[in-house]
């Protein structure tokens, strides 16, 4: 297998930069999700890897092998795309060997991978069907069965499930994760979807306008944003943004509607802030109806919109100024217009510079 | 609202306008076909005695044939170098249709998919010159053809001028079919590990069936029907193309109106055959791209 190393690649065409400079490590069997919003660069970079596009400068190294001058066949890849991309006219035993056939696989070899890509993807009775006769589901199988028959050193993922119906995402979720983790292929996967990256991934890097903004685990990128957009980006509903002012030496945060004093942990990093501007991300789940211990502080919510998702509400609700939206339970549901008592977790909160919008730190 | 409309207006006076255009359309095929059956040679279907009465004179525009006869084909074959005339027809129809389609896909290709230096100006200038009479190039052709390359009354010859003037609509029509099928596919192909050359043949030429049977048909009738041309660089009586030959039985010095319309029937059943064999390619190819999916 392979180890992925991106070393500060660069999409130009002409004048128009896509991606300004991007390093990235990817392990040996690794499970590597690229997530940012459309247009952040991250098909791109893997159209790079894949060597569909052209790198305009830095390189790419799959296998300790410099892969910039490589043609695609020769890389040790294999793609999957987000239209499946299948061969409309060959069969799908026949798509599945195409790649194997100009490869000069010895026949009994190609039936053995095929039949065995397809046991485990679970197409053995559509073999001789063609594309067109087959659901979205399956088609999206053979398409991953297409990948896995080449025995590559690199899957590339572009936006696999996009096209699936939402139930049919997650059951295909599972079974990429499973696969990988059966074959140990180093992956790359392009998602814009959160919730695919945070399940599917051993690591996440977000991308924004071209430029990486965090690599970590699912965890890692969830508790410890590096700053406001990945802050934002990752979880749903995304993490509430509520400006203030610290103060007190950086002991307290000073909102509109207010004062929630600054846990232990972050002191040493709001010490150095004192009387600056921050913002202070609370997750809607870190902003309850009860306490569940520790520190917390009580504030009252104006309640503007009420979401009932059967396991729990998100209420929207205003405290002084600014909008907040909380997770509840759903057997204590405000409604619409009243005043509604909840408490902040203070231990659960983040700090991010209002000016450069990145996570509060010592240095 | 098309109900009450209906109701208003009967249907029968649409009704009868369309049979007067389908007897006006028919009358001349059936004309046609009475004088290939009539085992003469005349234009005119009965002869009329000097003091006609009207129902000789009805007789005499309503196509039906005094008495049915197949001497007209079988002399075609036996007497007239029709068969020698149909043979040099399918042979530079073939090859026109075969050069024009591989040249044809290949360049069309090339428009579709790749970015060179006078793309822009290469398929504007095969636009533009659709737009000229074609007899405007008979002189310089006839120059070229004839007089520096010495290929008048040969097959190359003719090909080479079929070929060069439908070559910018095939080109056109399979840029456009090209143009709709997804990148996606050739990227996937390149990386299983195919060349330019096997994506070509063997992803996106199976794919583009229809625009190759409609640009392969478009050429094979030009061809078969073309009549100004092949007069003008066949000279030879055995390098007579169909066409030529069906004019050469009514010329200046002939009146031969019975081996004409006999001639004309059977030089018209290979495109109807060809037709109905192409017709569910040809009716996805017209429409190609007109609606996803």
């Amino acid at each position: 297998m392979a180890e992925v190393i991106l070393d500060k690649i660069r999409k130009a065409y002409g004048e128009n930069v896509v991606i300004e400079s991007l390093d990235l490590a990817i392990k040996d069997e690794e499970f590597m999700v690229l997530v940012g919003p459309s247009g952040c660069g991250k098909s791109t970079a893997l159209r790079m890897i894949a060597g569909l596009e052209e790198i305009s400068g830095g390189t790419v190294s799959i296998g300790g092998r410099v892969v910039n001058d490589v043609a695609p066949k020769d890389r040790d890849i294999a793609m999957v795309f987000q239209s499946y991309a299948l061969y409309p006219h060959m069969t799908v035993r026949e798509n599945l060997e195409f790649g194997l056939k100009i490869r000069k696989t010895p026949r009994e070899e190609m039936n053995r991978r095929v039949d065995e890509a397809a046991q485990i993807l679970g197409i053995t009775e559509f073999l001789d069907r063609k594309p067109k006769q087959l659901s979205g589901g399956q088609r999206q199988r053979v398409a991953v069965g297409r990948a896995i028959v080449r025995k590559p050193a690199v899957f590339l993922f572009d936006e696999p499930l996009s096209n699936l119906d939402a139930k049919l995402r997650v059951q295909m979720r599972a079974e990429i994760s499973r696969l990988q983790k059966a074959l140990k292929t180093t992956t790359v996967y392009v998602t814009h979807d959160q919730v695919e990256a945070m399940t599917m991934g051993h690591r996440i890097a977000i991308m924004r306008l071209g430029k990486l903004q965090q690599v970590g685990t699912p965890l890692e990128v969830y508790e410890q944003p590096a700053n406001l957009f990945v802050a934002g980006f990752i979880g749903t509903p995304p993490m509430n943004f509520i400006p203030g002012t610290l103060a007190d030496g950086g002991a307290t945060v000073v909102a509109s509607g207010f004062r929630l004093a600054v846990p232990e942990s972050w002191r040493a990093a709001t010490a150095r802030h004192d009387g600056k501007k921050v913002v202070l991300g609370i997750r809607p789940e870190n902003i309850r109806e009860e306490a569940r211990g520790g520190a917390t502080v009580q504030v009252t919510a104006k309640v503007e919109f009420v979401e009932p998702l059967g396991h729990e509400v998100i209420v929207h609700g205003r405290v002084g100024d600014d909008l907040m939206v909380a997770k509840t339970d759903p057997h204590r549901s405000p409604q619409m217009g009243m005043d509604f008592p909840l408490v902040i977790e203070a231990d659960a909160i983040h700090l991010f510079d209002a000016a450069t919008e990145q996570r509060l730190t010592v240095s | 609202m098309s109900r009450q409309r209906s109701e208003e207006m009967p249907h029968w006076p649409l009704h009868l306008f369309l049979l007067l255009m389908v007897g006006i359309t028919l009358y001349p095929l059936l004309w046609v076909i009475t004088i290939a059956f009539s085992g003469g040679q005349s234009l005119a279907i009965a002869n009329l005695p000097a003091d006609a009465g009207l129902a000789d004179r009805l007789r005499a525009v309503v196509p039906w044939p005094e008495h049915v006869s197949t001497s007209n084909f079988r002399s075609l074959f036996a007497d007239q170098p029709f068969a020698r005339w149909l043979l040099n027809s399918a042979v530079v129809s073939a090859a026109t249709t075969v050069l024009g389609v591989f040249l044809a896909s290949t360049a069309a290709y090339a428009f579709s998919r790749f970015r060179f230096p006078g793309r822009r100006a290469g398929l504007m200038s095969f636009l533009v010159s659709q737009m000229f009479p074609g007899v405007l190039m008979m002189i310089p052709l006839y120059i070229i053809i004839v007089q520096w390359l010495g290929l008048g009354s040969s097959y190359i010859g003719l090909v080479l001028v079929y070929t060069v003037t439908a070559i910018p609509f095939c080109v056109w029509m399979m840029k456009g079919y090209f143009d709709t099928i997804p990148r996606e596919l050739e990227e996937s192909a390149l990386i299983d590990g195919a060349s330019q050359a096997m994506i070509f043949f063997r992803i996106v030429l199976p794919l583009a069936k229809p625009a190759v049977a409609v640009t392969a048909l478009f050429s094979f009738m030009t061809a078969w029907n073309e009549y100004i041309q092949a007069a003008t660089f066949m000279n030879k009586e055995e390098m007579y193309t169909a066409p030529v030959g069906l004019r050469f039985f009514v010329g200046g010095f002939s009146q031969q109106w019975g081996y004409f319309a006999a001639g004309s029937i059977i030089a018209a059943i290979p495109i109807m055959v060809l037709f109905m064999f192409l017709q569910k390619y040809l009716v996805s190819g017209l429409t190609a791209g007109a609606v996803k999916g």
